[in-house]
C-alpha cells in the first residue's frame, strides 16, 4: 500500500475499483481490522485498529470475497453462531434473524442446510450474517463476483436499501456497472496506489470524453483501419480484439470524419462515456493518451 | 486515512476479557457439534473398543497362558486397558487438533469467519482448544466406563483416570493445533500420524512394558509424552501409583500443554492477523 488517503463519510457508499492485485482486498482487510496497517495512520470509528481491533470489529459488518458460511449448519444456525461471536443474547439474535432473512428473501430457507444453496442465496445469507450485529459500517469485498445477472440485481437492490437506511457501505469491485449503481464516491486503485478519486460523474468528466465511438471492422482490415484512424488524431483510442474505441467530445462528428477518410466499419455505435472507459484509461493499456 | 473518524471512540470498557471471548468461541463449537456428533461416535468410541477386544482378550488369552509376572501379575487385558485409553486420548488430541484446525483456514473457513467478529486470534485458538478438550474428555469417559463395566479397573485411584487421559490428550492437542494452523496443505498432518502417532502407540509401554525393549531404546521410550501418559493412567487403574512418579508425569504433560499454548497464541496471530 502506498499513498492511500481517504476519509469515509457516514451513510455514504464508498467504492474501491481496481484490477485484480491492485490492493483492494488488502485495504479491506486493514479496514476490517484483521490485518495491521503497514505504515501511516488509520482511524476506524474513532479507534486505532491495532489497539482497539476487537472493539472496532464489534461495530463492523464484513462480507468477504470468499464465502465463510458453515455449510453443514442451517441458514438460521449460521446467523446464531455469528451472533454468538458478538456476544448477542439468543433472543435478540432470533428476532434479528427473522428480520434479516426477510430482508434478504431467505425466510423460506431458514431451516435448510447451507451447502446446497445457490451462489446468490449464499451471498445474500452472508450479507444477512454481516448485519447481525447492526454494524455502523458494512465492508463488502466484491459482493457480486461470480453471481448470475439476476442474483446480482437482487444483491444490488438490498445494498441500495441498506444505504437508504443510513448504513455506511465500503465495497470493492471490478464491475463498473456495480460501482455506478452503488457508489457515491469511489477511488480507482492500481498497484497499491490511488490513481483517481471522485464521484462517478466527476471521474467520467475528468478522465474520459463525453462520448465514445465504437467501430468494428471486417477481419483483416483492422490494422489498416487503426493506422487511418490514428491519422485523424482522436483524443484517445483503444484497440480491443474486435473493436476500435474512439474517445471524442462529439461522437457523430468524429464518425463523419471516419467516413470521409474512406473507412467503412461493419458496425458503428456512438455512446456516452461510462466508468468502464475511465477504468480502462487509468489502469489498462492505451495507445494514445 | 480515517473511516468515520468523527464517530465516538470505540468503547473499550465494554469489551469482555479474553477468557469470556474464548468461552464464546467454545460455545459456538458446541452449536456446530450438534450437527456432526453422530459421525464422530463411530471412530472415537467403537475403534478403541475393537482394539481392547482384539488386544486385551484375543492376544491377552495367549499372553496370560505364559504367566503375567512381567505385567505385575494382572491379566493382560487389565494391563493393556489403561494404555488403550492413553492411546485413545492421544489420538483424540491429534485428530481434533489437526484436520479441524486446518479446515478452519482452508475448508470450512470457520476461523476466517470468526476473525471478522470481536474474537481475536488467541480467543479463536483457546475457544477451539476448550472444545477439543471436551471431545477428548468425552471419548475418554466412554472408554473409562467400558473399563469399569468389564471389571478392568483395580483401584479407586481410577476416578482420576478421566482428568489424566484428558491432560494427556490436551498435551498433544495444543502443539498440534499451533502447528496445523500454519500449514498450507494437508499432507504433513498424515505424516504425523504415520511417523509420530503409530510408533508412539507401539513403543511407549502400551502393549508391553518398556523393560521388554532393548536397553538402548528404553531411554527414548521414557522420554515420550505417551509413555508418561500411559504410565500415569496405568498407575491409577491398577492402583500401584507411585505419587512422586505421578507428579513427574503430570508435570511433563502440563509443561507440554503449556508450551503448546504459548506457541499457538503466536502462530494463530501470525496466521489470522496478516
Amino acid at each position: 500500500m502506498d499513498g492511500i488517503d481517504f476519509d469515509l463519510i457516514r451513510g455514504e457508499a464508498f467504492g474501491f475499483l481496481g484490477p485484480n492485485g491492485a490492493g483492494k482486498s488488502s485495504t479491506m482487510r486493514m479496514l476490517g481490522c484483521v490485518s495491521p496497517p503497514t505504515q501511516g495512520e488509520l482511524i476506524i470509528l474513532g479507534g486505532d485498529p491495532v489497539r482497539d481491533g476487537a472493539a472496532i470489529r464489534a461495530r463492523l459488518g464484513v462480507v468477504p470475497q470468499e464465502d465463510t458460511l458453515d455449510g453443514e449448519l442451517s441458514v438460521r444456525e449460521n446467523l446464531l453462531v455469528y451472533g454468538r461471536y458478538f456476544g448477542l443474547p439468543r433472543k435478540l439474535i432470533s428476532e434479528r434473524t427473522d428480520q434479516l432473512l426477510d430482508f434478504v428473501q431467505l425466510t423460506e430457507r431458514a431451516g435448510d442446510q447451507v451447502d446446497p444453496l445457490s451462489g446468490g442465496m449464499k451471498r445474500r445469507l452472508t450479507i444477512a450474517r454481516s448485519l447481525i450485529n447492526d454494524p455502523d459500517i458494512l465492508i463488502l469485498d466484491e459482493p457480486t463476483t461470480g453471481l448470475d445477472p439476476q442474483a446480482r440485481h437482487v444483491v444490488w437492490d438490498r445494498l441500495f436499501r441498506l444505504k437508504q437506511r443510513g448504513v455506511t457501505l465500503v465495497l470493492t469491485t471490478h464491475y463498473m456497472d456495480e460501482a455506478e449503481q452503488l457508489c457515491d464516491r469511489l477511488v480507482v486503485m492500481d498497484s497499491g496506489k490511488f490513481v483517481a478519486e471522485g464521484t462517478p460523474r466527476e471521474l467520467i468528466a475528468q478522465y474520459s470524453t463525453a462520448e465514445v465511438l465504437e467501430l468494428r471492422f471486417a477481419p483483416g482490415l483492422m490494422e489498416d483501419a487503426v493506422q487511418k484512424v490514428k491519422d485523424l488524431s482522436p483524443e484517445r483510442m483503444e484497440v480491443t480484439a474486435d473493436r476500435l474505441l474512439l474517445y471524442a467530445a462529439d461522437g457523430d462528428e468524429f464518425l463523419a470524419r471516419v467516413h470521409q477518410a474512406g473507412l467503412e466499419p461493419l458496425t458503428e455505435l456512438v455512446r456516452r462515456s461510462t466508468l468502464e472507459d475511465v477504468f480502462l484509461h487509468l489502469t489498462g493499456r492505451t495507445l494514445i493518451d | 486515512m480515517s473511516a468515520l473518524a468523527e464517530a465516538p471512540a470505540a468503547p473499550r470498557r465494554g469489551l469482555p476479557g479474553s477468557w469470556a471471548l474464548s468461552v464464546r468461541a467454545f460455545r459456538c463449537w458446541l452449536v456446530m457439534y450438534r450437527r456432526t456428533w453422530r459421525s464422530s461416535v463411530w471412530s472415537s468410541v467403537f475403534g478403541p473398543l475393537f482394539y481392547l477386544g482384539a488386544m486385551g482378550y484375543g492376544l491377552g488369552s495367549l499372553v496370560d497362558k505364559n504367566g503375567t509376572a512381567a505385567l505385575g501379575g494382572v491379566p493382560y487385558v487389565v494391563f493393556v486397558a489403561p494404555a488403550v485409553l492413553g492411546v485413545l486420548a492421544m489420538n483424540s488430541g491429534l485428530t481434533n487438533a489437526m484436520f479441524p484446525v486446518f479446515s478452519g483456514i482452508h475448508w470450512s473457513k470457520i476461523y476466517l469467519a470468526a476473525r471478522a467478529t470481536m474474537l481475536r486470534p488467541a480467543d479463536i485458538y483457546r475457544g477451539h482448544l476448550l472444545f477439543i478438550g471436551l471431545r477428548i474428555a468425552m471419548n475418554s469417559a466412554c472408554f473409562v466406563l467400558v473399563m469399569a463395566a468389564f471389571g478392568l479397573i483395580r483401584s479407586w485411584w481410577a476416578v482420576l483416570l478421566l482428568p489424566a487421559a484428558t491432560l494427556l490428550g490436551v498435551a498433544f492437542a495444543t502443539p498440534s493445533a499451533a502447528w496445523a494452523v500454519t500449514l498450507e496443505n494437508q499432507t504433513p498432518m498424515n505424516y504425523v500420524f504415520r511417523f509420530g502417532g503409530v510408533p508412539l502407540m507401539l513403543f511407549s509401554g502400551t502393549f508391553f512394558p518398556v523393560t521388554q525393549l532393548p536397553g538402548w531404546l528404553r531411554p527414548l521410550a521414557y522420554a515420550t509424552p505417551l509413555w508418561h501418559g500411559v504410565a500415569l493412567c496405568r498407575g491409577l487403574s491398577l492402583g500401584d501409583t507411585d505419587v512422586s512418579a505421578a507428579v513427574i508425569h503430570v508435570a511433563y504433560l502440563t509443561a507440554m500443554a503449556a508450551i503448546g499454548l504459548w506457541f499457538g497464541a503466536r502462530t494463530y496471530r501470525r496466521r489470522l492477523y496478516v
